[in-house]
């Protein structure tokens, strides 16, 4: 039964770190990178892959009870939501003119 | 742990006269008003440390359980209130900027008072 | 480890604000104002305000953002002019910034239990909830029964800065075209947050009512409740185009719900009058005292949600009426 509690905790902290470190990545991304899109792109990170290991992670520490039918419910919200909020910015940034593949983020005399 | 506390305390003197210097420095009255959500943000944080208690919890009865130790609920439900009237006279201090902006052609203060002057 | 995520999201909440101060891009304020509110909301919530953290991150993160974008569309998006007066204001500010630091170290210890704020009249309200309103959140029971008449102000604040906005905002510059007929405008070009958002309005209707109802038991309420309610709506305007957000619910409409929740409010603090007690007495509202608090919590709350709701939409129809789009 310990042994079993000990493993889940394990488990546990795992997922959370490697969920951290996601987020991590997609911070030192959207700093580093040189263009919008790419910048979103690395950004996206912490939309898609941190919010399923981190919450899943919390579910193991939860159990089996209603806070983890609400972890869930918050985790296909967030799955969902997520990327909207990317592809709306793409598409927004592409409507006022920014086009990828520039190599340095455009200033206020190449936006056309 | 003293010191944890205290750095609630001083974070809370430097957000506050951060939005107070963002209020008397800077000329644009969008500025302005953001500087003047930030000193309010800080007097709301102020109050809540206050209220905090070494390990109580929400102030919400859970069943059955007996001899809970509690978070203070005085100091959340004044700031309750103070977040909406923060939020009306924001929104009302917008209203005006935008009116301003119509009557005038712009929101930096000298611009203004200029216009003004003439 | 609570004292780790506090000091940590203090530090970013004091990096945020003085990048909102110093950047000249006002958009890019805006936006980080929105960070400023939900790191605030996670700082409230880890010191145990759960009812305060749910406003914050509502009406913060998501109702400011959107009438400060509002003001923003109709104003202008680069702060032009260098600051007046910096070595003054810098110097000003750095001796309250010294002056404060020194008071602090005669406050009480942080979450000290003997602290004189916890005594007096906390205890008193901690102790005559489960008697005499009988509900778990202690935060609506002072909220809505025993400082029932301060929130009755902060109803009539919304009151008036709703009527505020209406009387300087009110008339558009021009009554367009594009006003009259039913085409869909807004994000027509975009399918996917379209799609989304359209999926997901339903739900946040449901759950903004779920707040309102639920404020009894958990942390929620009027106020948290007619943000979200106002928030969906907004979200829809935004979509569709707000010629079909008027068609959902018309301004008059909106103007009868701003003055329908202060009246129900006034109206069950008078009732109490005329069962015989005083204002804002709700014990005589039911048989028993107990479900007389409850009837009349639930009353003021929903007349709050009302109130909020109206209010927050006809600034934002305000907003998004006045301009040239």
């Amino acid at each position: 039964m310990t042994v079993f509690a000990t493993l889940l905790d394990i488990l546990s902290w795992l997922l959370l770190s490697v969920g951290g470190l996601f987020v991590f990545v997609g911070g030192i991304g959207a700093l580093r990178m040189p263009d919008l899109y790419t910048r979103m792109h690395a950004a996206s990170v912490t939309d898609s892959i941190a919010p399923i290991l981190i919450i899943a992670g919390i579910m193991l520490q939860a159990g089996l009870t209603l806070a983890s039918i609400k972890l869930v419910a918050i985790l296909l919200f967030l799955l969902l939501t997520g990327p909207t909020a990317s592809n709306a910015l793409a598409s927004a940034a592409l409507l006022a003119g920014y086009r990828p593949g520039n190599a340095k983020p455009l200033d206020e005399e190449a936006r056309q | 742990m003293e010191l944890l506390g205290l750095y609630y305390y001083w974070i809370f003197a430097i957000l506050l006269m951060t939005g107070f210097y963002a209020v008397i420095a800077k000329l644009n009255l969008i500025k302005k008003l953001l500087g003047l959500s930030l000193f309010q943000a800080a007097v709301f944080l102020l109050y809540i440390t206050m209220g905090k208690v070494d390990g109580g919890t929400a102030p919400i009865f859970a069943d059955g359980a007996t001899e809970q130790l509690f978070s203070n609920p005085l100091p959340q439900v004044l700031i309750l209130t103070a977040i909406v009237v923060g939020i009306s006279t924001t929104a009302l201090g917008l209203g005006i900027v935008v009116r301003i902006k119509e009557e005038y052609g712009s929101i930096e203060e000298h611009e203004i008072l200029e216009t003004d002057r003439q | 480890m609570i004292v780790v995520f506090g000091v940590f999201l203090l530090t970013l909440l004091l990096i945020t604000a003085f990048a909102i101060v110093r950047t000249p891009n006002l958009f890019v304020a805006v936006m980080l104002t929105g960070i400023f509110s939900l790191l605030l909301a996670s700082n409230f919530f880890l010191l145990d305000a759960a009812d305060v953290a749910l406003t914050e991150a509502a009406v913060g993160a998501g109702i400011s953002t959107v009438l400060f974008l509002g003001a923003l569309a109709l104003t202008a998006e680069r702060e032009t002019a260098p600051s007046s007066n910096r070595l003054i204001a810098l110097l000003a500010v750095s001796v309250m910034v010294v002056a404060i630091i020194y008071a602090t170290f005669d406050k009480p210890r942080f979450a000290d239990p003997d602290a004189p704020v916890h005594r007096h009249v906390a205890p008193w309200y901690l102790e005559k909830t489960p008697d005499a309103i009988d509900i778990p959140n202690v935060v609506t029971a002072v909220l809505g029964s025993f400082r029932g008449y301060d929130t009755l102000g902060e109803v009539f604040v919304v009151y008036t800065a709703g009527i505020g906005v209406l009387f300087l905002l009110g008339k558009s510059t021009a009554r367009r075209q594009e006003d009259l007929d039913d085409a869909p405008r807004g994000l027509r070009h975009y399918l996917i947050p379209r799609v989304v958002g359209r999926m997901l309005i339903p739900f946040i209707l449901l759950f903004g009512l779920y707040v309102q109802f639920h404020g009894d038991y958990g942390p929620g309420g009027g106020f948290q409740a007619g943000a979200l309610i106002a928030a969906s709506i907004i979200l829809y305007a935004l979509l569709e185009g707000e010629n079909r957000a008027l068609r959902v619910l018309p301004r008059g409409l909106l103007t009868g719900l701003i003055a329908g929740g202060a009246l129900l409010y006034g109206a069950v603090g008078v009732a109490g009058m005329l069962l015989g007690g005083k204002f804002l007495d709700y014990s005589l509202l039911a048989d028993n005292p107990v479900s007389g608090q409850h009837v009349g919590i639930l009353l003021i709350e929903a007349g709050v949600g009302i109130t909020v709701t109206g209010v927050l939409l006809s600034i934002f129809h305000a907003f998004a009426a006045r301009g040239r789009f």
